[in-house]
């Protein structure tokens, strides 16, 4: 048997119960690399569950910067007996696996192709700790430190990131250092550390940041000037709404008064929520709100009204794996339609695809910008992967000169000053008309807001031809609306094949290329940043032979986005799909595509 | 169809402290069906606004779907009014109001809007202890669809076609005081002389004011063997205490019976003066107000009139702790935290 024998190129996975504590051993084993100046990529691949169902935590470190899936694993840390024969068949040979040797090992669990690294926790820790909780928790720390030896990982760098958690609570970072050291001693003890496959210290994340999409996101609305929340908690967007609430606290709070600059409303139902959103911004407030697949069936209807009414309206569509209920806590970009064309009636919304932390959190501030520039909603589409895992990310940035666009409004100076106002009428040829806030000017301004028929100035009309105006009209500010949003980040070397791609895909692209191009296969690439989409979109594909269109769904609803849109010859778009929950791997791409070029490129459709 | 109404009006018309005439409350002409009962909901709402010297400019009015939702359109033509969806004008007002708290908000609403589709909403808002007025224009019926019963109709009334209801009615008034609200009253659209007081105290109630207005529905619901008919309504109703809006300011003697009268101070320093028909009612006491209405529930009287008030309240502002301006009108400057503020942040992220 080889041991592998790497520097800074592992994925190491935790496999746990769900509830027992392990989660913030496990991250601070994430931070430690990326405090190492290593690329890293967390992720937790967690149940529907409180507790007792098992759930496992994935690292992957990568020198190259390849932080995406990879799909197998080299150190395996099997902390759950449930679960214990699949984890030990995920180790690839020569990786090693970690247990609890406390009892003999479990006979099904033996290979001949893989280490084993017994640490006696359960022993360890009954002899050390009285109660059961402690026994419990510090068994996870126990393991972190020996992975701290077995590793390379610096010991000063596990006590530095405690101290920092438990900042003044003298006590627990004792504790928790000891536990760390009990752990470290016994693996340098018992084995040769640190093994051949191991990490050390580089300078590679520069003044990067490790966060969650949905915390970016939150603080993108806070950021941006959003005043009014109205939400109902769902998985996995809940954590969006608790950054914004959690960073407002802080930094929203009127220094006169110690009251608030914000106001949160957790609503009874998703249908309430989008209620609440469309309220405040019709009054003048920048609202929003967070769900996922579900939460956007139940906000078609109101979407529809904001649509036809006009009204700004931001929303974060965290997707999850559907349909119904689905897999919640597994990842899948399976909204793209149900957010495009949400509700009755011809209807259709702008999109933003965010791939990354930074782009959420820049993608927040600017749906807050086009929602009120368009008078339209906005929905800011991420993902559970994005969303709820650490990502290495730029940091966030605002420029100190940015203010906010409130879009067209007719204030009270402009009535005053005859400003001739009626709520529909395009005066600019963008397709875009004045609003007024409610309660601006005494006599000038007001106007009824109606979902039912309406003409350009703002009144009711079953007329067919005033009707069918003001639906043009809609048409031109969707045109208008492809001109504002994000564009399309590309790569065109005038190869004759193109990938295309968005949102978490983006993470495993480079790597997916590098290994296409290394077998021989050299293709373009387009990422996506949005909806509608711009002209160099079209331009990209119009000029490309074959565009591989890869997506988290079974039914390829991007390709078919824009089979609708454009003028596409829908046999140039290969679809490639991937859509089992978990998020796409290098390894799943680079397999399915070369197999595809290699049998000549006949097939349309490629999938898992 | 809405058509605008000429603003021609005598140079001698009455006018409020504002300098508006009554024509300045007013809206579109309806487009109801002549007689029904939602129109004289609308003039009460007029007359009431136009009483209480209310810039019209602020005031919101929000609606869902329904005939009585329809009605926004044709009061308070200077107002921003918003006809939003089938059940949903309880958010839309939460959200408004959030947003802006100086605005004084009318959401028009109707049993089937109120009591079927929205009867999630209407509950969560009671709760909310949002600062509204909540109307409800109750016929019983479904109109737009002609003439379904709704939830609010009598187990036993009979529909036009003379099929009696067979399920049980969602009384409103018995599900707001459960739930918590401030100011609960029932009105008759076609008794102005108690209705417009009780919507003049319910705007100056500082939270959640509810109003079940029972609104003949003259072309499903007026028939004999309706219990929702302005005959059998004219014929059963029990006015409970009766309400005189008394400004601040304006404070005018009324003579009442020894032992009857009693008063609410507003927080604006107004005074609605109530007076009690039944002297064993007690308007400020909840459970006694819910027990009372539940036998005239099955007496098969109408208890109509201010039943239940408690001035002292705590608004959502209050339990959100949101600062005394409109959210709305904060400026981006009192809003961006900075970009100091985001370093730190960064740094707490490496």
């Amino acid at each position: 048997m080889s041991d592998l024998n790497r520097v800074n190129e592992l994925v190491l996975r935790f496999a746990n119960v769900n509830g027992s504590g392990s989660a913030s051993a496990n991250s601070l084993i994430a931070k430690s690399f990326f405090r190492m100046g290593l690329p890293v990529g967390p992720k937790n691949i967690f149940p529907s569950n409180i507790q007792g169902l098992p759930t496992w935590y994935e690292i992957r470190v990568s020198e190259k910067g390849h932080t995406g899936r990879r799909g197998s694993v080299d150190v395996l840390v099997a902390m759950n007996s449930q679960t214990f024969q699949q984890d030990v068949a995920d180790v690839v040979p020569g990786g090693y696996l970690v247990y609890d040797s406390t009892k003999p090992l479990n006979p099904h669990g033996r290979r001949d192709d893989i280490n084993y690294i017994g640490l006696p926790l359960t022993q360890i820790t009954v002899a050390k700790y009285e109660q059961a909780r402690h026994r419990q928790l510090f068994k996870n720390i126990i393991y972190a430190g020996a992975l701290s030896a077995l590793l390379g990982i610096e010991f000063e760098v596990l006590c530095d990131l405690l101290g920092e958690q438990f900042k003044g609570r003298d006590k627990i970072i004792e504790t928790n250092i000891d536990a760390l050291q009990t752990g470290y001693d016994y693996a340098a003890k018992f084995y040769d550390c640190p093994l051949p496959l191991r990490v050390e210290r580089r300078d590679l994340v520069g003044d990067k940041i490790l966060i969650d999409g949905n915390s970016t996101v939150g603080l993108g609305a806070v950021y941006a000037g959003a005043t009014v929340a109205g939400w109902y908690p769902i998985t996995p967007s809940t954590s969006v709404i608790d950054a914004y609430t959690k960073y407002a606290e802080k930094l929203r709070i009127d220094p006169q008064t110690g009251r608030r600059l914000f106001g949160v409303a957790q609503a009874e139902d998703e249908l309430a929520a989008i209620g609440m959103v469309i309220g405040a911004n019709w009054n003048g407030a920048r609202a929003f709100t967070a769900t996922s697949g579900p939460g956007i069936s139940l906000m078609s209807e109101f979407l529809g009204l904001a649509y036809y009414a006009e009204i700004p309206a931001v929303l974060v569509d965290v997707q999850r794996c559907g349909p119904s209920t689905g897999m919640p806590t597994r990842n899948q970009q399976s909204d793209l339609m149900a957010c495009a064309y949400a509700s009755h009636g011809d209807s259709r919304h702008v999109l933003l695809l965010p791939s990354t932390p930074k782009e959420c959190f820049d993608f927040s501030m600017l749906a807050f910008d086009l929602a009120e520039r368009l008078q339209t909603p906005v929905i800011l589409v991420s993902e559970l992967e994005l969303g709820m895992n650490d990502s290495v990310s730029e940091p966030l940035t605002i420029d100190p000169d940015y203010s906010w666009d409130r879009g067209k409004v007719a204030n009270y100076e402009m009535l005053e000053e005859g400003f001739e106002f009626y709520r529909y009428l395009d005066i600019d040829g963008d397709g875009i008309p004045y609003r007024t806030y409610p309660g601006t000017h005494p006599t000038k301004g007001a106007f009824f807001t109606r979902g039912s028929g309406h003409n350009k100035y703002g009144g009711y009309t079953e007329k067919g031809p005033e009707y069918q105006e003001n639906m043009e009209r809609l048409l031109v500010k969707f045109r208008t609306a492809a001109t504002l949003v994000p564009p399309a980040i590309i790569e065109d070397k005038g190869r004759p094949d193109a990938v295309l791609f968005f949102g978490t895909t983006a993470e495993v692209m480079p790597e997916t290329l590098e290994e296409l191009q290394r077998q021989g296969h050299l293709f373009d690439q387009i990422r996506l940043r949005s909806f509608p989409f711009g002209d160099e979109v079209w331009q990209f594909i119009n000029s490309h032979e074959r565009v591989l269109v890869i997506e988290q769904n079974r039914d390829a609803q991007m390709r078919s986005m824009l089979m609708i849109e454009g003028d596409v010859n829908p046999a140039k778009l290969i679809s490639v799909t991937h859509y089992d929950g978990m998020p796409v791997t290098a390894e799943f791409l680079v397999a399915t595509i070369s197999g595809h070029v290699d049998n000549g490129g006949s097939r349309q459709r490629l999938s898992a | 169809m809405s058509y605008i109404k000429p603003k021609v009006t005598h140079p001698a018309i009455a006018k409020n402290e504002l300098g508006f005439t009554r024509r300045d409350y007013e809206g579109s002409i309806s487009t109801l069906c002549a007689g029904c009962g939602h129109d004289s909901i609308s003039a009460a709402l007029i007359q009431a606004c136009y009483e209480l010297d209310l810039p019209p400019h602020r005031i919101a009015k929000i609606s869902g779907i329904g005939c009585s939702s329809k009605t926004p359109t044709y009061f308070l033509g200077a107002s921003h009014g918003f006809n939003s969806v089938h059940g949903r004008m309880p958010s839309v007002v939460t959200g408004a109001n959030i947003a802006n708290k100086d605005l004084v908000y009318i959401g028009v609403s109707g049993d089937g809007d109120t009591a079927s589709i929205g009867f999630g909403q209407f509950s969560h808002i009671v709760r909310r202890r949002l600062n509204m007025l909540y109307m409800v224009e109750n016929n019983g019926v479904y109109g737009l669809t002609k003439g379904q019963f709704s939830a609010t109709a009598d187990f036993g009334s009979a529909s036009k076609g003379g099929v009696p209801n067979p399920f049980d009615q969602i009384d409103l008034i018995q599900m707001a005081l459960q739930l918590g609200a401030t100011y609960v009253a029932r009105g008759f659209s076609g008794d102005k002389k108690q209705l417009v007081p009780l919507i003049k105290g319910a705007l100056s109630h500082p939270g959640f004011a509810m109003i079940d207005c029972i609104s003949p529905c003259v072309t499903f619901n007026n028939h004999e063997g309706s219990t929702r008919s302005y005959e059998y309504v004219r014929e059963h109703d029990v006015p409970v205490v009766t309400a005189d809006y008394v400004p601040y300011a304006k404070t005018i003697r009324v003579d009442y019976e020894p032992g009857t009268g009693t008063q609410v101070k507003m927080h604006d320093g107004s005074v609605l003066n109530l007076h009690k028909l039944d002297e064993d009612y007690d308007p400020y006491d909840r459970k006694k107000a819910i027990n009372y209405l539940l036998d005239c529930q099955e007496q098969g009287k109408i208890a109509t009139g201010m039943l239940y008030v408690n001035p002292d309240v705590t608004d959502f502002h209050d339990i959100m702790k949101t600062v005394d301006e409109p959210l709305s009108s904060l400026n981006y400057d009192r809003l961006n935290p900075g970009v100091e503020a985001l370093e730190s942040i960064n740094a707490s992220f490496r």
